[in-house]
Protein backbone atom coordinates (compact mmCIF):
# COMPACT_ATOMS: atom_id res chain seq x y z
CA UNK A 1 0.00 0.00 0.00
CA UNK A 2 1.33 3.33 -1.01
CA UNK A 3 -0.50 6.10 0.73
CA UNK A 4 0.52 9.11 -1.92
CA UNK A 5 -0.80 6.94 -4.85
CA UNK A 6 -3.55 6.07 -2.98
CA UNK A 7 -4.97 9.22 -1.93
CA UNK A 8 -4.69 10.47 -5.48
CA UNK A 9 -6.53 7.55 -6.78
CA UNK A 10 -9.25 8.41 -3.81
CA UNK A 11 -9.73 11.74 -5.32
CA UNK A 12 -10.18 11.30 -8.79
CA UNK A 13 -12.73 8.41 -7.67
CA UNK A 14 -14.70 11.07 -6.41
CA UNK A 15 -14.22 13.71 -9.19
CA UNK A 16 -15.16 11.28 -11.78
CA UNK A 17 -17.84 9.43 -10.31
CA UNK A 18 -19.39 13.67 -9.63
CA UNK A 19 -18.72 14.29 -13.18
CA UNK A 20 -20.83 11.22 -14.30
CA UNK A 21 -23.65 12.36 -12.60
CA UNK A 22 -23.76 15.59 -13.28
CA UNK A 23 -22.83 15.30 -17.29
CA UNK A 24 -26.16 15.74 -19.33
CA UNK A 25 -25.21 13.47 -22.00
CA UNK A 26 -25.84 9.57 -20.84
CA UNK A 27 -23.27 8.53 -23.60
CA UNK A 28 -20.53 10.76 -21.86
CA UNK A 29 -21.99 9.98 -18.47
CA UNK A 30 -21.47 5.76 -19.28
CA UNK A 31 -18.07 6.87 -20.53
CA UNK A 32 -16.72 8.90 -17.06
CA UNK A 33 -18.27 5.47 -15.50
CA UNK A 34 -16.08 3.27 -17.60
CA UNK A 35 -12.80 5.70 -16.33
CA UNK A 36 -14.61 5.77 -12.78
CA UNK A 37 -14.20 1.73 -13.26
CA UNK A 38 -10.41 1.24 -14.16
CA UNK A 39 -9.74 3.29 -11.53
CA UNK A 40 -11.16 1.39 -8.83
CA UNK A 41 -9.06 -1.22 -11.11
CA UNK A 42 -6.42 0.22 -10.28
CA UNK A 43 -6.90 0.77 -6.47
CA UNK A 44 -7.01 -2.53 -6.13
CA UNK A 45 -4.27 -3.39 -7.79
CA UNK A 46 -2.53 -1.10 -5.55
CA UNK A 47 -4.14 -2.82 -2.59
CA UNK A 48 -2.69 -6.12 -3.42
CA UNK A 49 -6.25 -7.25 -4.19
CA UNK A 50 -5.68 -8.58 -8.18
CA UNK A 51 -8.19 -10.94 -8.53
CA UNK A 52 -10.76 -8.09 -7.76
CA UNK A 53 -8.77 -5.85 -9.84
CA UNK A 54 -9.09 -8.81 -12.85
CA UNK A 55 -12.96 -9.11 -12.29
CA UNK A 56 -13.68 -5.42 -12.04
CA UNK A 57 -11.25 -4.75 -15.25
CA UNK A 58 -13.25 -7.29 -17.10
CA UNK A 59 -16.64 -6.81 -15.56
CA UNK A 60 -17.71 -3.85 -14.42
CA UNK A 61 -15.34 -2.00 -16.68
CA UNK A 62 -15.80 -4.14 -19.96
CA UNK A 63 -18.80 -5.42 -19.66
CA UNK A 64 -20.83 -2.93 -17.86
CA UNK A 65 -20.03 -0.15 -20.23
CA UNK A 66 -20.68 -2.04 -23.04
CA UNK A 67 -24.21 -2.87 -21.70
CA UNK A 68 -25.01 0.66 -20.53
CA UNK A 69 -23.56 2.46 -24.10
CA UNK A 70 -25.90 -0.09 -25.61
CA UNK A 71 -28.51 0.76 -23.93
CA UNK A 72 -28.16 4.96 -24.49
CA UNK A 73 -28.09 3.77 -28.16
CA UNK A 74 -31.45 2.25 -27.88
CA UNK A 75 -33.01 4.35 -26.02
CA UNK A 76 -32.29 8.72 -25.62
CA UNK A 77 -28.60 10.03 -25.25
CA UNK A 78 -30.26 13.41 -23.02
CA UNK A 79 -30.93 13.86 -19.92
CA UNK A 80 -32.49 16.74 -17.91
CA UNK A 81 -30.55 16.43 -15.04
CA UNK B 1 -4.69 14.82 10.90
CA UNK B 2 -2.88 11.79 11.09
CA UNK B 3 -6.01 9.49 11.84
CA UNK B 4 -7.90 11.12 9.29
CA UNK B 5 -4.97 10.15 6.65
CA UNK B 6 -4.54 6.87 7.77
CA UNK B 7 -8.62 5.59 7.46
CA UNK B 8 -8.74 7.70 3.96
CA UNK B 9 -10.21 4.65 2.77
CA UNK B 10 -13.14 5.01 4.53
CA UNK B 11 -14.07 8.53 4.61
CA UNK B 12 -13.81 8.02 0.93
CA UNK B 13 -15.98 4.57 0.98
CA UNK B 14 -18.39 6.92 3.05
CA UNK B 15 -18.73 10.30 0.29
CA UNK B 16 -18.81 7.70 -2.58
CA UNK B 17 -21.81 5.44 -0.93
CA UNK B 18 -23.48 8.79 -0.13
CA UNK B 19 -23.32 10.31 -3.28
CA UNK B 20 -24.46 6.95 -5.27
CA UNK B 21 -27.42 7.03 -2.47
CA UNK B 22 -28.05 10.37 -3.28
CA UNK B 23 -28.17 9.84 -7.06
CA UNK B 24 -30.31 7.07 -6.78
CA UNK B 25 -32.89 9.31 -4.76
CA UNK B 26 -32.58 12.84 -6.33
CA UNK B 27 -32.14 12.36 -9.70
CA UNK B 28 -34.90 12.13 -12.24
CA UNK B 29 -33.37 10.21 -15.41
CA UNK B 30 -33.31 6.19 -15.26
CA UNK B 31 -30.28 6.03 -16.43
CA UNK B 32 -28.61 8.77 -13.77
CA UNK B 33 -30.06 6.70 -11.19
CA UNK B 34 -28.64 3.05 -12.73
CA UNK B 35 -25.18 4.97 -12.84
CA UNK B 36 -25.62 6.07 -8.97
CA UNK B 37 -26.29 1.96 -7.98
CA UNK B 38 -23.15 1.09 -9.98
CA UNK B 39 -20.99 4.26 -7.67
CA UNK B 40 -22.85 2.52 -4.73
CA UNK B 41 -22.21 -1.03 -5.48
CA UNK B 42 -18.53 -0.43 -5.92
CA UNK B 43 -18.11 2.20 -2.70
CA UNK B 44 -19.17 -1.20 -0.60
CA UNK B 45 -16.99 -3.05 -2.35
CA UNK B 46 -13.98 -1.02 -1.79
CA UNK B 47 -14.54 -0.58 2.29
CA UNK B 48 -14.35 -4.37 2.29
CA UNK B 49 -11.22 -4.78 0.18
CA UNK B 50 -10.24 -1.62 2.77
CA UNK B 51 -10.45 -4.02 5.73
CA UNK B 52 -8.15 -6.72 3.95
CA UNK B 53 -5.13 -4.35 3.37
CA UNK B 54 -2.45 -5.00 5.75
CA UNK B 55 0.67 -2.45 6.09
CA UNK B 56 3.94 -3.60 4.10
CA UNK B 57 1.93 -6.81 2.90
CA UNK B 58 2.41 -8.60 -0.54
CA UNK B 59 -0.30 -10.03 -2.90
CA UNK B 60 -1.81 -13.43 -1.57
CA UNK B 61 0.31 -15.55 -3.47
CA UNK B 62 2.68 -17.62 -2.22
CA UNK B 63 5.95 -17.49 -3.90
CA UNK B 64 7.05 -20.96 -5.97
CA UNK B 65 9.95 -21.79 -3.72
CA UNK B 66 7.62 -21.32 -0.22
CA UNK B 67 5.38 -24.63 -2.08
CA UNK B 68 8.32 -26.25 -4.03
CA UNK B 69 11.58 -25.71 -1.78
CA UNK B 70 14.94 -25.60 -4.49
CA UNK B 71 16.99 -28.53 -4.65
CA UNK B 72 20.48 -28.81 -5.74
CA UNK B 73 20.94 -32.44 -7.72
CA UNK B 74 18.76 -34.36 -10.10
CA UNK B 75 19.34 -36.96 -7.80
CA UNK B 76 17.92 -35.44 -4.73
CA UNK B 77 14.77 -33.27 -6.85
CA UNK B 78 13.58 -37.10 -8.04
CA UNK B 79 13.88 -38.38 -4.60
CA UNK B 80 11.78 -35.12 -3.02
CA UNK B 81 8.90 -35.70 -5.87
CA UNK B 82 8.58 -39.43 -4.05
CA UNK B 83 7.68 -38.64 -0.30
CA UNK B 84 7.77 -35.03 -0.16
CA UNK B 85 6.39 -35.33 3.39
CA UNK B 86 9.59 -36.59 4.84
CA UNK B 87 11.37 -33.00 3.68
CA UNK B 88 8.47 -30.48 4.82
CA UNK B 89 10.34 -29.78 7.29
CA UNK B 90 12.93 -28.07 5.00
CA UNK B 91 10.00 -25.48 3.97
CA UNK B 92 10.53 -21.66 4.37
CA UNK B 93 8.16 -20.30 7.38
CA UNK B 94 5.19 -18.46 5.92
CA UNK B 95 4.20 -15.49 8.07
CA UNK B 96 0.23 -14.73 7.46
CA UNK B 97 1.43 -10.70 8.33
CA UNK B 98 3.24 -10.59 4.99
CA UNK B 99 0.24 -11.67 2.91
CA UNK B 100 -2.73 -9.28 2.64
CA UNK B 101 -6.22 -11.51 4.02
CA UNK B 102 -7.79 -12.88 0.65
CA UNK B 103 -11.58 -13.48 2.25
CA UNK B 104 -12.66 -9.96 1.71
CA UNK B 105 -11.47 -10.46 -1.73
CA UNK B 106 -13.39 -13.49 -2.53
CA UNK B 107 -16.46 -12.35 -0.79
CA UNK B 108 -16.50 -9.09 -3.42
CA UNK B 109 -15.56 -11.37 -6.54
CA UNK B 110 -19.39 -12.61 -6.29
CA UNK B 111 -21.00 -8.73 -5.59
CA UNK B 112 -18.83 -7.56 -8.62
CA UNK B 113 -20.63 -10.26 -10.74
CA UNK B 114 -23.93 -9.55 -9.12
CA UNK B 115 -23.81 -6.02 -9.11
CA UNK B 116 -22.90 -6.35 -13.12
CA UNK B 117 -26.25 -8.61 -13.30
CA UNK B 118 -28.45 -6.38 -11.22
CA UNK B 119 -27.38 -3.39 -13.87
CA UNK B 120 -27.89 -5.37 -16.84
CA UNK B 121 -31.65 -5.98 -15.45
CA UNK B 122 -32.05 -2.75 -14.30
CA UNK B 123 -31.02 -0.89 -17.57
CA UNK B 124 -33.28 -4.00 -19.80
CA UNK B 125 -36.22 -2.67 -17.50
CA UNK B 126 -35.43 0.78 -18.53
CA UNK B 127 -35.60 0.07 -22.29
CA UNK B 128 -38.79 -1.31 -22.00
CA UNK B 129 -39.82 1.36 -19.65
CA UNK B 130 -38.69 4.25 -22.59
CA UNK B 131 -40.23 1.34 -25.54
CA UNK B 132 -43.71 1.83 -23.61
CA UNK B 133 -43.72 5.85 -22.13
CA UNK B 134 -40.98 7.02 -25.02
CA UNK B 135 -38.87 8.53 -22.73
CA UNK B 136 -36.58 7.99 -19.80
CA UNK B 137 -37.48 11.11 -17.40
CA UNK B 138 -39.06 10.02 -14.13
CA UNK B 139 -41.68 12.92 -13.89
CA UNK B 140 -43.05 12.84 -17.79
CA UNK B 141 -43.37 8.78 -16.81
CA UNK B 142 -45.70 9.65 -13.63
CA UNK B 143 -47.21 12.76 -15.90
CA UNK B 144 -48.71 9.97 -18.53
CA UNK B 145 -49.87 7.16 -15.96
CA UNK B 146 -51.51 9.73 -14.15
CA UNK B 147 -53.17 11.21 -17.27
CA UNK B 148 -53.66 8.06 -18.39
CA UNK B 149 -56.29 6.98 -15.30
Amino acid sequence: MIPSFDIVILIFLVVTAVIALTLKDLLASAMVLGIYSFLMCLLWAEMSAVDVAFTEATVGAGVSTVIMIATVYQTTRKSRD
Amino acid sequence: MEAFIANFNYWIYIILMMIGLFAMIAKKNLIKKLVGMSIFQTAIILFYVSIGVKQGATIPILPEEAVHPKTTAGETSHHNGEDGDAHAGELPEIDAQDYTNPIPHVLMLTAIVVGVGTLGLALAIAQRVHYHYGTLEETEILKQIQSGQ
